[in-house]
């Protein structure tokens, strides 16, 4: 038998009847599930560890991102390396929460029908990427992916990228004025085997400036998705991000 | 509504002690496992706030008395893990991998190793039964355009092929003919390659692809068109065709030129782990016998001409 039955300290009885009282009680009760959830959200920038190399995506990758979304390989595919061993020897070193600070939404994903895409920069050749996408059977027999075959002839509309960039601003990416004066053509240039891709990698350190779909004539979603793909998991260096993440 | 508890007579529970128009109200206790599992999760979630991280700060959370973190956690399995393996690895650190066929017990350890190694980082490419696909080499045959012995297939997984960024990558050019060669001349070149392999029978359009053939290409891929591992020229007497052997498929690679390339390892992977897949890939059928002096990472043109397959 529980002690709120009894007359006492605390009555239910009371607080059954006295409206006034019930309903300070019932928000108490409520404000301590919203300040759980919401507080720590004001504080996150102290919580997040801090990594050098990190930057905002070029525009060409974050047309890539966009296109991942679009697409929803999100659905299949997640960018979450957990601290397993098991995750760790087969995707790579496990991811830190400030290589998703400028993701805006996230794509830590929830499910896994495909592999782990969180470090798969550089693994694979812009050649592997377009037959996969191409045709994922034609270089992995067992895939269930669907083919996405389509990118290739789509071009990528440039025009909006200035707003994009100044919309991600709002919400604490740091792009500067420089770069969002440049995004247009930073979108087209990433993609140009031939343009001087200098002032772009100075902006966006690591940033890799090639022809990624095999078509130097046009920059199609199939340049943007497979540069987004091999700038994935490349910025952080782990070795020196080491230091930062002694395990206690 | 006066206090007014009452043991109820057919039930034997006390009543909560009102009544409307002869109404009451039963006050059955909760059941005592109910009553126990409520008071245990509050001892438990108080034991687990004191034992571990919980309380969100302003930088990290409260660490906990057993200073249990996932990472560190982590780090404890992979030190486990290693010291578990570190029989094996560190021999196979310490032996030098022209030895390594030699030595029987390690070298199936090693393959072992490599098999997983190799269904993690290298199925997506060469295929999970290593067969390959179109311009992905098949590493089960005995066709090897950089070399199938144990050092050679360690320097090309160490090194990678046509990596931009490392001097020591595995690499070659081949010209691309489109505007060095007329149309007329390619499908010639094509015609007197496609009958080295049998595919076409000889003619005189094949004839004048002949004299193109030494001109141009016997450079690399050698008189007879057996090949040349120095540069990775593949043999193309054979009938193995990387990128296909048939006439609009030789035609598009002697217009422009392939350059397949490979991941270097040796800057993802440790020592140990690129030994162990250079061993796996040794052992899937392919696999040659060491240079006979001293190892050389890259064959010398007249050992490999006495390995090409007939």
């Amino acid at each position: 038998m529980t002690s709120d039955t009894k007359t006492g300290m605390f009555s239910h009885k009371k607080l059954e009847r006295n409206v006034t009282l019930l309903g300070l009680c019932a928000l108490g009760a409520v404000a301590i599930g919203g300040i759980v959830e919401i507080a720590p959200l004001f504080w996150i920038d102290s919580t997040v560890e801090k990594v050098e190399g990190m930057r905002p995506y070029t525009p060409l990758e974050l047309t890539g991102r966009n296109i991942y979304m679009r697409e929803g390989c999100y659905v299949c595919h997640s960018q979450m390396i957990r601290p397993f061993r098991d995750e760790v020897e087969r995707y790579g070193a496990y991811s830190l929460a400030a290589e998703s600070m400028y993701d805006h939404p996230f794509q830590w994903g929830s499910k896994r029908t495909g592999p782990d895409l969180a470090r798969v920069g550089g693994r694979y050749s812009d050649e592997w990427h377009r037959a996969h996408l191409k045709d994922p059977r034609s270089v992995v027999p067992e895939s269930i992916m669907p083919p996405y075959a389509f990118l290739a002839g789509r071009s990528v509309k440039a025009g909006d990228m200035s707003a994009h960039l100044t919309a991600l601003s709002r919400v604490g990416v740091p792009y500067t004025d420089e770069a969002i004066k440049a995004a247009d053509a930073d979108l087209m240039g990433q993609a140009d085997p031939n343009a001087d891709g200098a002032a772009l990698k100075q902006r966006y350190p690591k940033a890799q400036v090639r022809d990624f779909d095999g078509n130097p004539a046009k920059v199609t979603e199939m340049d943007a998705i497979v540069a987004y793909l091999q700038m994935l998991g490349t910025l952080v260096d782990r070795q020196k991000a080491q230091a930062h993440e002694q395990p206690r | 509504m006066t206090e007014n508890k009452r043991i109820d007579e057919p039930t034997g529970t006390q009543t909560v002690g009102h009544e409307w128009d002869g109404i009451e109200e039963l006050d059955t206790p909760m059941p005592r496992w109910w009553v126990f599992t409520f008071w245990g999760t509050i001892v438990w979630a108080l034991a687990y706030i004191v034992l571990y991280p919980a309380i969100p700060m302003v930088n990290s959370a409260t660490q906990g008395v057993w200073n249990w973190s996932s990472r560190g956690q982590f780090e404890q399995e992979l030190q486990a893990e290693a010291v578990r393996r570190a029989p094996i690895t560190s021999a196979l650190a310490a032996i030098p991998v022209e030895q390594l066929a030699g030595d029987e017990r390690l070298y199936q350890a090693a393959v072992e190793g490599g098999r997983a190694a190799f269904k993690v980082h290298c199925v997506q490419c060469h295929g999970s039964g290593a067969a390959g696909s179109a311009g992905y080499p098949n590493l089960n045959d005995d066709d090897w355009l950089w070399g199938g012995d144990m050092p050679a297939i360690h320097y090309t997984l160490t090194n990678g092929i046509r990596q931009p960024d490392h001097d020591e990558t595995r690499f070659s050019q081949m010209p691309a003919f489109a505007g060095v060669l007329s149309n007329g001349e390619i499908d010639a070149v094509t015609s007197y390659v496609r009958s080295l392999s049998g595919l076409e029978k000889a003619s005189p359009k094949s004839a004048t692809g002949a004299a193109l053939f030494s001109n141009n290409c016997a450079s690399c891929h050698g008189v007879d068109g057996k090949g040349l591992r120095e540069f990775g020229a593949p043999n193309l007497t054979d009938g193995i065709w990387l990128y296909g052997g048939d006439k609009a498929s030789l035609t598009t690679t002697v217009n422009n030129a392939r350059y397949g390339v490979m991941p270097r390892w040796n800057n993802r992977l440790d020592p140990v782990t690129i030994k162990m897949l250079a061993a796996y890939v040794h052992s899937l059928g392919g696999g040659e016998a060491n240079p006979a002096p001293a190892a050389t990472p890259v064959p010398d043109p007249a050992k490999v001409a006495s390995n090409v397959k007939p």
